[in-house]
């Protein structure tokens, strides 16, 4: 409980503290990638790092803070930033499976693990890729009488 | 009774999305989220009511006490916005039954109803919770909710676009857990009423990073210029009573959480240089990236990025003026921009096209149509006497009353967005709402004018306006009148936001009731 009260003397973990640095680095680099599987484990790596950093921040480690009615130790773990941990492993948990899933998705409607790049971009590019692209926007699905005059 | 009216917007909504999952038949589920989210709206407004006249309220969830456990805080400023997104969330939600109606949809989305109540929680929970790993917890259940609707049913193109969202959003999240592990090393504490004090002893150095940090996170959630790439690119995809309430409530969300932290966590006295050289960015790139658009739920989304500009503006001036201007902003751009994708969404149905120019070829909607455009469109380019004049002027008065470089320049940039904003649903309505002439320049490039059909409208372009069409089209009505009562609540409307905006800078009353009356 002591940092909840304000009266933190953290000394940094070195070993912590590199572990996290790599986390977010490896992280940050698979995001930048093409691929997309890459990416969903990019998020991985730096949602351990995150989490990470959240237990570190609680400071130095302790006796459980739980006591059967007797008074807490003086050096107890800070409790706070372990319960945010887990709230944090929990979200990042879920958003990595529905990552994946989507991931799946694209991969099975794409049939390709690329990330194309976007409209915008295309439409910057050739007079024949902003021809094809403006076609291709604006549409409903499944809107027969546009997509004929889309064609022509 | 105050316990009950600040659990209510978050706790109803969460519980009713686990029972819509329970495989009731379609009318209950429609009728049960109809219902909550008119709870949610009558319990927001007897929040403001009670938060306008007694001050800031709060709630210990559990009895933990305010540095331990989860408190939720309502004051001026969090209710009135948890009010209006309210309306526009219901009104939405009544858009998106009537769209289902209309569309007769036998397949599931089952998943739309408890997707788009947690959505509503989200909202709520990020308008009153108050410390700062809550409010994360609610960007994440809102973000979480948005995931799933951006890529609900989603075909090649969707799926692609819904990817760019989604990991734009989880990276801003993970800078967010990183913040607050920051700020909580630092201080020992995530609550924001605690935070103003212990983050003004820390070193200069230390505090100006984690003030910057904040402005990234919530600089990419709100789609601030030079972070606003994935915007664009996504929203316009999705469903169209999903872009509209992503637009209306998600990025307000953001400026809403950006006004709450900078004022409590990093106060400061005079114009905020770097955030002023954002809001004059964020104006003039989205407004010329909106005239360079021929997809008119594009160019809609870029004239979203240009406004998140304007409500910059006032945060940037940090005086009393200049706040209250961007809370008036808020309010009228949440419903607003709404209208504006709702009608934007009726006129695509029957042109079978989102594209302008060839929107142009079809026989313009009937006139009900073009009102319903017309009014917030007026309204979002600041023509008097709708909503926006009355924002748009607020501000302009607290950046020529600030005076210097900085709020001459904003004022000037934001005088000329407006200007380009008109034009910009100029082209809108020119292309969609006017009867073309034929112009023999375009003959030969343009494809031949589909031979005019016996009645007005083409046979699925007839099927499209059956029922349920009454619905949508009453939802974009409610929200276009909602615009309107704001434009002549204006005078009650600015006193409410000037004294929300006196809280904001005075941030006591806040702090005391969060914190119980011994804590200072």
């Amino acid at each position: 409980m002591n940092s909840a009260l304000g009266t933190t003397a953290n000394t940094l973990d070195v070993t912590m503290a590199l572990a996290v640095g790599a986390l977010f680095a490896v992280g940050f680099y698979l995001m930048m990638q093409r691929s997309l599987m890459r990416i969903v484990l990019g998020f991985v790596l730096l949602g351990h790092g995150t989490n990470l950093l959240l237990l570190v921040a609680g400071g130095t480690p302790g006796p459980p803070p739980v006591v059967e009615g007797k008074t807490p130790h003086p050096e107890v773990a800070d409790p706070l930033p372990q319960a945010m941990a887990l709230t944090s492993i929990v979200i990042t948990f879920g958003l990595t499976a529905f990552l994946t899933a989507l991931a799946y998705r694209s991969w099975r409607l794409s049939r390709h693990d690329e990330v194309r790049d976007d409209v915008e971009d295309r439409r910057i590019g050739t007079a024949q890729e902003r021809a094809e692209t403006a076609d291709d926007t604006g549409r409903i699905p499944g809107d027969a009488a546009a997509r004929a005059e889309g064609r022509q | 009774m105050t316990a009950f009216l600040l659990a209510v917007p978050v706790l109803l909504p969460a519980l009713s999305a686990g029972v819509t999952l329970l495989g009731l038949p379609r009318s209950v589920v429609r009728t049960l989220s109809i219902v909550v989210l008119t709870g949610v709206l009558a319990d927001a407004a007897a929040l403001f009511v009670r938060a306008d006249a007694h001050g800031p309220q709060a709630l210990n969830v559990g009895d933990w006490s305010a540095p331990l456990g989860i408190t939720l805080v309502a004051d001026r400023l969090s209710a009135l916005l948890l009010t209006v997104s309210a309306l526009v969330a219901l009104a939405v939600l009544l858009f998106a039954v009537g769209e289902g109606a209309a569309e007769r949809l036998q397949g599931p989305p089952r998943v739309f109803h408890p997707a788009y109540l947690l959505l509503v929680t989200g909202v709520s929970l990020a308008f009153l919770t108050g410390d700062l790993f809550n409010l994360f917890v609610a960007f994440e259940v809102m973000l979480a909710a948005s995931y799933v609707l951006i890529t609900l049913d989603a075909d090649e193109g969707r799926t692609r676009s819904g990817m760019t969202y989604v990991i734009a959003g989880l990276t801003s999240s993970l800078l967010f857990i990183t913040l607050v592990a920051l700020v909580y090393a630092a201080t020992g504490t995530v609550t924001l009423a605690q935070l103003g004090p212990r983050l003004a002893e820390l070193p200069d150095g230390l505090r100006g990073a984690l003030a910057l940090l904040l402005l990234v996170v919530l600089g990419v959630k709100a789609a601030i210029v030079p972070l606003h790439l994935w915007l664009p690119d996504s929203y316009p995809t999705a469903p169209a009573p999903i872009t509209a309430v992503f637009a209306a409530l998600l990025t307000k969300v953001a400026v809403y959480a950006l006004l709450r932290t900078q004022t409590l966590l990093f106060p400061r006295t005079g114009v905020w240089t770097l955030l002023a050289c954002a809001a004059i960015a964020a104006m003039v790139v989205g407004i010329l990236g909106a005239l360079a658009q021929d997809d008119i739920n594009r160019l809609l989304s870029f004239t979203l990025v240009s406004h998140i500009g304007f409500m910059l503006f006032g945060l940037a001036l940090f005086d009393a003026r200049g706040l209250s201007g961007t809370i008036l902003y808020v309010v009228h751009h949440i419903a607003v921009q709404a209208a504006l994708f709702l009608t934007a969404a009726l006129v695509v149905r029957r042109a079978g096209t989102a594209a302008l120019r060839h929107m142009a070829r079809w026989p313009p909607p009937g006139a009900w149509a073009a009102a319903l455009f017309a009014l917030p469109a007026l309204s979002l380019a600041g023509v008097p006497p709708f909503s926006g004049f009355v924002a748009k002027l607020a501000l302009l008065r607290a950046g020529t009353a600030q005076g210097g470089p900085a709020a001459y320049a904003l004022a000037g940039t934001a005088l000329l967005t407006s200007l380009l904003t008109l034009y910009a649903m100029t082209r809108v309505w020119t292309s969609a709402f006017m009867k073309q002439q034929s112009d023999p320049s375009h003959g030969e490039t343009d494809p031949p004018k589909p031979s005019p059909p016996a009645s007005p409208w083409p046979r699925e372009h007839r099927r499209r306006t059956g029922r349920g069409t009454g619905l949508m089209t009453a939802a974009a009505a409610g929200v276009t009148a909602t615009g309107l009562v704001i434009a002549a609540c204006a005078g009650p409307l600015s006193m409410v936001s000037e004294r929300a905006a006196h809280d904001l800078l005075d941030p006591q009353a806040y702090r005391s009731v969060v914190l119980g009356e011994e804590d200072h």
